[in-house]
């Protein structure tokens, strides 16, 4: 008998299921150890696990909202807000982040001695120093050195920069403005369709047409077009100081500005690096094929370089912009409400369901980073050098 | 004498020096930073942004700066530049947060002994490093008993006391030598062929990886206790210290995993054909293979958890931020806030700049390529 055991132990296979087994005993008890902890704790407080609260009124005010929203809304509601937030700070992050890192970039790979320390040094300094550094010194500045709204900072009489934010106009659409929405829609429609038949007309006949510029010009004027058609149904609101304070016009709050552009400067830091990196990875026989078949500087970094830097540099600029959504959570610490700071803060605060409120929060974050990161898988399988 | 290269046998021409503005600091002048148009408009930009910064700077850093006054208004009667007396007078909180003054010496010690502990892990290459790992194996312990006290006479310290730069390092130190192991055992497990070891595995990591650290620092505050036995209530430093564990574990884990994927196959079956079992071929292949592979990534991790510490500032611990925010939040120094967060930030720029030096020169130290 015992030396049945033996041989089951020694049988590769069996062991394989027996050791799964052992762990999956350990790892259903530990389950049960927490689960036994967290109910024997709720029975103690007098607590149940329910998530009704999202749909009592949340009771408090949020100082900026995409949807509707007054304290008489729900928890949920609050939450979604939140989101919506949170979704507005990383999407312009993403994109100021995207913008100025590429320009850091260049400038790191620029021949000029001069800029290119500098841009070194910006992102030495920048991305050693820890984001909610950046946060709170930028909101600080923000609220402590720019002037109260009465000497505002004036821009061209249209926008002012104070300390309680910045105020800019803020487009209002009347009516007629239908047919500005329908001829973007086509504008965008036709770029992409157009991009399409030059690369397949390149292909079977190796002329190239200008696409950049030609989908540039039609995606400005079709709009155009359409304002002018309409006799422009757009009209601004203007912010006027009224009293002690700025009224109509677009406000973007001190915490708004702070945060996008703190995240977006740190990113930008990252971002440079990844795209250095990125084209310094190909192989310099590349460039030099390139130009010894006559192609010009910007056909070799157009046609050579970029299409095979963007395999290197896409996926950790993907994991760069997952980063900089998850770091837009540490707007609690200058009081933006985000998902944090709504549902896992002023919600938890209120309602005292620690543990139903951060499982939500935990999700959605973890629902948000899963996706992407899947999306990014698909991308990767999609680009892959094929080996032959 | 006519220089005239006929008058040479050929091979015999003398060197010529190289034409004037090539070589020397014109030439590199000229190379760097007057190469062509756009360049040398790029130059006088980049001239022209360093002249605006260091004229600036200047005053409000050094010129019209004030070092040495009570409270914000008398600081700006003497000069308009930055006030860095809300930094010096509160110079020692920064570093030792509200640890009793007369016990200060038991932080400083144990810092050095930090040092003499972590140079035979940082530099391969020290002498007698045999002894001094056992030394540093030893450190943890003897850094505890220092720093909390309690024992031989030592005054027990409560850690709501902990503050400071030296928080930070306690922090850091002590989640990234926990997460190490935490991190490997990981790697292994999503690297296993047990199908469920590699479920667990990903799950963690990517659990741990999907959401943002402040949000596990708030379970850690508010309802790690729940999956407790009813009735434990333990320190808020070790809840944090537990969760930035488990948060670099994971990160530690993929970076090990990079390291253990790069090492070639023949390796495995070599280690197979000669008999190796599982845990042998890991101990004495796969590992020293892919840790040190993966040092480089191992020290950026650790960077970024470094930096990350600032976060339980949120939660309520006193960090040089923590202590900063406090300085403003005292009606003496309200307003101040771009003076002491400047100074925070130069206190983590220099310890992380420091960090990615000494990374990349382990990189090219332990790098084995030919080129």
């Amino acid at each position: 008998m015992s030396f049945d055991l033996l041989k089951i132990w020694r049988n590769e296979k069996s062991r394989e299921i027996i050791v799964q087994i052992i762990v999956l005993i350990i790892f259903g008890w530990f389950i049960s150890w927490l689960a036994g902890n967290v109910s024997g704790n709720f029975e103690k407080l007098g607590k149940d696990l329910s998530f009704e609260f999202l749909f009592i009124p949340a009771g408090y005010d949020i100082n900026q909202y995409l949807i509707s929203y007054n304290n008489r809304d729900s928890h949920l509601r609050a939450a979604v807000v939140g989101l919506l937030n949170t979704g507005l700070v990383a999407f312009f992050g993403i994109i100021i982040a995207t913008i100025f890192g590429l320009f850091l970039g260049v400038l790191r790979l620029s021949k000029n001695w001069l800029a290119n320390k500098i841009a070194y040094w910006y992102v030495e300094f920048t991305r050693n120093v820890p984001i909610l550094l950046h946060i709170l010194l930028w909101h600080g500045i923000i609220i402590n050195t720019l002037p109260h709204p009465k000497q505002a900072i004036d821009i061209l009489d249209v926008s002012y920069l104070t300390n309680r934010g910045f105020y800019i106009p803020k487009p209002i659409a009347e009516a007629g403005i239908e047919l500005f929405y329908l001829f973007t829609i086509i504008a965008i429609i036709f770029a992409i369709l157009f991009n399409k038949f030059s690369k397949k007309r390149q292909e079977n006949t190796g002329k190239q047409l200008p696409v950049f510029w030609i989908n540039l010009i039609v995606i400005i004027l079709l709009p155009c077009i359409a304002l002018i058609l309409n006799n422009f149904p757009i009209s601004f609101s203007i912010p006027e100081l009224k009293g002690f304070n700025f009224r109509g016009g677009l406000h973007l709050s001190p915490e708004l500005i702070a945060l996008t552009f703190a995240l977006a400067i740190y990113t930008a830091a990252f971002i440079a690096e990844i795209v250095r990196a990125g084209i310094l990875a190909i192989h310099k026989g590349q460039r030099e094929a390139a130009e010894s078949i006559g192609l010009k500087p910007d056909k070799v970094m157009n046609l050579v370089i970029l299409p095979q830097a963007r395999r290197v540099i896409i996926p950790p600029l993907t994991s760069q912009y997952l980063n900089l959504t998850k770091n837009s959570s540490l707007a609690i610490a200058i009081g933006y409400m985000d998902l944090v700071a709504t549902l896992g803060g002023i919600s938890l605060n209120q309602t005292g369901r620690e543990m139903e409120t951060m499982v939500l929060v935990l999700l959605i974050y973890l629902c948000i980073s899963l996706s992407i990161s899947s999306l990014m898988n698909w991308y990767n399988y999609r680009v892959k050098l094929v080996d032959r | 004498m006519v220089f005239d290269k006929q008058n040479y046998v050929p091979g015999t021409h003398p060197d010529l020096p190289p034409p004037p503005g090539t070589v020397g600091i014109v030439g590199w002048v000229k190379n760097n930073l007057f190469s062509s148009l756009s360049n040398s408009i790029l130059t006088i930009l980049s001239l022209y942004l360093l002249y605006l910064l260091i004229q600036g700077g200047l005053s409000w850093f050094v010129v019209d700066a004030v070092v040495n006054a009570n409270d914000k208004p008398s600081c700006r009667k003497i000069g308009d530049g930055a006030c860095w007396a809300v930094i010096v007078k509160r110079f020692d909180q920064f570093i030792y947060g509200f640890y009793p003054l007369a016990e200060r010496w038991r932080i400083d010690t144990s810092f050095l002994l930090l040092l003499i502990a972590a140079a035979p892990l940082l530099y391969p290459d020290i002498k007698f490093r045999k002894y001094m790992l056992i030394f540093s194996c030893l450190y943890p312990f003897i850094a505890f008993i220092l720093i909390k006290g309690g024992v031989f006479n030592l005054l027990m310290i409560e850690t709501n006391l902990f503050g400071g730069a030296m928080l930070t390092v306690i922090i850091g130190v002590t989640s990234i030598a926990c997460s190490l192991p935490l991190g490997i055992l990981l790697a292994l497990g999503r690297q296993s062929r047990l199908k469920l070891v590699k479920l667990l595995s990903v799950c963690f990591i990517e659990f741990m990886r999907g959401v943002p650290l402040i949000t596990l620092l708030f379970v850690a505050s508010t309802m790690l206790n729940y999956f407790l036995p009813p009735g434990t209530n333990f320190n808020l430093l070790i809840r944090v210290i537990i969760m930035m564990t488990f948060f670099s574990a994971a990160y530690i884990a993929e970076v090990i995993r990079g390291g253990i994927q790069a090492i070639p196959k023949g390796q495995y079956e070599a280690a197979d054909a000669i008999g190796l079992t599982y845990w042998q071929t890991t101990r004495f292949i796969t590992l020293p293979q892919a840790l040190k592979i993966s040092i480089p990534g191992i020290v950026n991790t650790f960077i970024g958890l470094y930096k990350d510490t600032t976060l339980v500032v949120i939660i309520g611990l006193l960090d040089p931020l923590g202590i900063g925010r406090a300085a403003l939040a005292d009606t003496k120094w309200n307003g101040l806030s771009t003076e002491t967060y400047l100074f925070v930030a130069v206190i983590f720029f220099i310890s992380c700049f420091a960090m990615s030096r000494y990374s990349l020169w382990l990189e090219k130290k332990l790098s084995t390529d030919h080129n």
